[in-house]
């Protein structure tokens, strides 16, 4: 059995059940199919077929005899079809002829008997246009974030005037979800942060027999920097992409809609709580993280570089001020914040059912990483301005 | 004669197209609809009746024209209880919570009422609605019959005035669907309730809908109000009489 012979489930050696042969006549070409035309063969009728026409040219005429035909399924007729507004593209007039009743009602059927339309085809997009309209996109979608920020600073004050009007009940489940739940995970990733970042800086430490200033190298950059960031990236692949997922479905659903039709403002009883949530307990896990950190370093020193307990711990206070941690801390809540409204925002902006929710889930974790550095980058250049 | 329950004037609906031109959906809509009737707004797919409806609650903003609610204006979500209930067409029950939660969400919400006496309310809706007993069942456990009545009791919770339901017996099957016209009656007729709703189903607008309003997707216009009776059998437009004997247009 040939694999064409698998594809079209026809057993091996048995002949195609239909014949296509070209009869010149003086005035046009006429093609002349016969026999059962089915679906399980229109490959080798389409590539039959589509031989034989590809010599015509403008002006040429030709006609399908369908005469002699016993079946056509209606795929195979789609593909004829197709074939046929390909030649009046290019200028071929092509007619079904002779077809038996049942024939032609199928030829009715799939419009073979109108004239021929042209199809227009579709040029690609250029390079330049599409880098444009991404551009506009960008730009597009920032503006959503940025007022979508604004309408939940308002709805914030509103809930400030109003506390009865917030929707308490889901701050401590999602304090749940999204804190006590992501521990285990924030544990490992800042331990091995300290861990490797001890290893890296003792091969260079070593060189100069200070290897007691890996205690301030990790001290320092997971307190400022690491820790915040890292637990923030945590969060954000975690609770980030839960709301956006969440919040998408349910716009999909009309729930959104539903809620806004009832005066529940969806910013004031969907997003506030998930944005109060987030603030709460991204500082608790950065400074689990902070701590967890430099417990990585310390396994390091002490194992590897020759370091006792105490006096890695010494150095790591003598280095790491009440500043460097409670500075993390700051950052870790602006962080909360980006995660959750840029979230929130995609969220609610899914339009197109599954599909639409798994691409803005995508676009929000992107956009929340890219945030998260942007700020991150923006406190370090300010906190360095201010020499604090 | 009382002022109608919803007046709408020049309403012109669409959005901002991508060439600077607006897409319109409908252009220049005027109808209004009377206390105390059931309105239907009918029409072929993608005409814009669904889109009207959410107009109508205040979800969209028209490109022109005005809406008025209970003579109040347009609707405005974002302050206060709004005066009426929305059914969508999925039912758009919140899956994270009961049938029952559903449905107190709004006693909760916007009254004092004590825990008891929500529960109370919440049992008797579902009890009007034919769903008694399934308070504890999440909305993912219905059917879909089901779900559209729960999510007209949720949009009953607050003994509202005015109810807007949006293809309330698409996808059930005919003794679902006449059970849900029978519910509509009812509620219509012992509550005094307006009731607007965008369907296709020609049976039961003959049978529940007082009066109605036709779209036309060409046209981009109402070409038809009145009663659905009086235009099935003496319509002038060629188009209305076709659509309520359902005779295909063109094919």
């Amino acid at each position: 059995m040939t694999a064409a012979d698998r594809r079209s489930h026809r057993p091996s050696g048995q002949p195609r059940l239909s014949l296509i042969e070209v009869f010149p006549q003086p005035d046009r070409q006429q093609l002349s199919l016969s026999g059962k035309l089915i679906f399980a063969e229109a490959g080798e009728i389409w590539t039959d077929v589509s031989a034989r026409i590809a010599t015509l040219e403008k002006g040429d005429r030709i006609d399908f005899d369908m005469s002699r035909v016993d079946a056509i399924d209606g795929g195979t007729m789609a593909l004829l079809v197709h074939l046929r507004s390909e030649l009046a593209a290019r200028g071929v007039r092509a007619e079904f002829a002779g077809a038996g009743a049942d024939v032609q009602a199928l030829i009715h059927l799939y419009r073979g008997d109108i004239r021929a339309s042209r199809r227009v085809r579709q040029r690609a997009e250029s390079t330049f246009s599409q880098l444009g309209r991404s551009t506009i996109h960008f730009f597009h979608e920032l503006r959503g974030i940025l007022g979508f920020l604004g309408n939940s600073v308002l709805a914030a004050v509103g809930l400030l005037r109003e506390p009865k009007t917030g929707n308490w009940k889901q701050l401590a489940p999602t304090m749940e979800r999204a804190g006590a739940d992501a521990v285990p995970i924030v544990v490992l990733i800042n331990f091995l942060v300290g861990f490797v970042m001890a290893f890296q800086g003792a091969t260079q430490l070593k060189q100069f027999g200070a290897n007691v200033y890996v205690a301030d190298l990790v001290g320092l950059s997971v307190t400022r920097e690491l820790g915040p960031l890292m637990t923030a990236i945590i969060l954000c692949g975690r609770s980030g992409a839960a709301f956006a997922a969440e919040l998408g479905s349910m716009s999909v659903s009309e729930e959104i809609d539903a809620l806004r039709t009832m005066g529940f403002g969806p910013i004031r009883y969907l997003v506030l709580p998930r944005t109060l949530a987030l603030m709460l307990v991204l500082p608790l896990l950065t400074l689990l993280g902070d701590l967890v950190g430099i417990i990585g370093g310390l396994v390091v020193g002490v194992t590897s570089l020759g370091l006792t307990v105490g006096g890695y711990l010494s150095e790591t206070q003598k280095a790491v001020s009440m500043w460097d941690v409670f500075s993390g801390l700051i950052k870790s809540v602006i962080f909360a914040i980006a995660i959750s409204v840029i979230a929130c925002q995609q969220g609610m902006a899914t339009t197109g059912g599954a599909e639409g929710v798994g691409r803005r889930t995508t676009a929000s974790v992107v956009s929340t990483l890219f945030a998260l550095i942007i700020i991150d980058a923006g406190f370090t250049v300010f906190f360095h301005a201010f020499h604090l | 004669m009382s002022e109608p329950m919803i007046k709408v004037e020049g309403l012109t609906m669409g959005w901002p197209g991508p060439a600077g031109a607006p897409v319109i959906l409908q252009q220049d809509a005027t109808f209004d609809v009377a206390r105390g009737e059931v309105f239907a707004i009918l029409g072929g797919s993608g005409c814009g009746k669904s889109t009207l409806l959410r107009y109508l609650v205040g979800l969209e903003s028209p490109l022109g024209g005005e809406i008025a609610i209970a003579g109040l204006g347009r609707p405005n979500l974002e302050v206060g209880r709004p005066p009426f209930g929305v059914m969508f067409q999925s039912g758009a029950l919140f899956g994270s919570l009961t049938v029952g939660e559903n449905i107190g969400l709004s006693l909760e919400q916007w009254t004092d009422l004590p825990y008891e006496a929500i529960a109370a309310i919440v049992l008797a809706k579902l009890k009007l609605v034919g769903l008694e007993g399934a308070e504890n069942r999440y909305p993912a456990e219905l059917s879909g019959g089901m779900k559209k009545r729960a999510a007209i009791a949720r949009a009953m919770a607050l003994e509202p005035e005015l109810i807007f339901l949006d293809e309330p017996s698409a996808g059930l099957d005919p003794v679902s669907a006449v059970e849900l016209d029978q519910l509509i009656l009812t509620l219509n007729k012992v509550l005094g309730l307006t009731v607007v709703l965008v369907t296709h189903e020609l049976p039961s607008i003959f049978k529940i809908a007082q009066r109605c309003i036709m779209l036309d997707k060409e046209t981009k216009s109402i070409i038809a109000t009145g009663d659905p009776c009086e235009l099935r059998d003496h319509s002038d437009d060629p188009r209305v009489r076709d659509f309520f004997n359902r005779r295909p247009r063109s094919v």
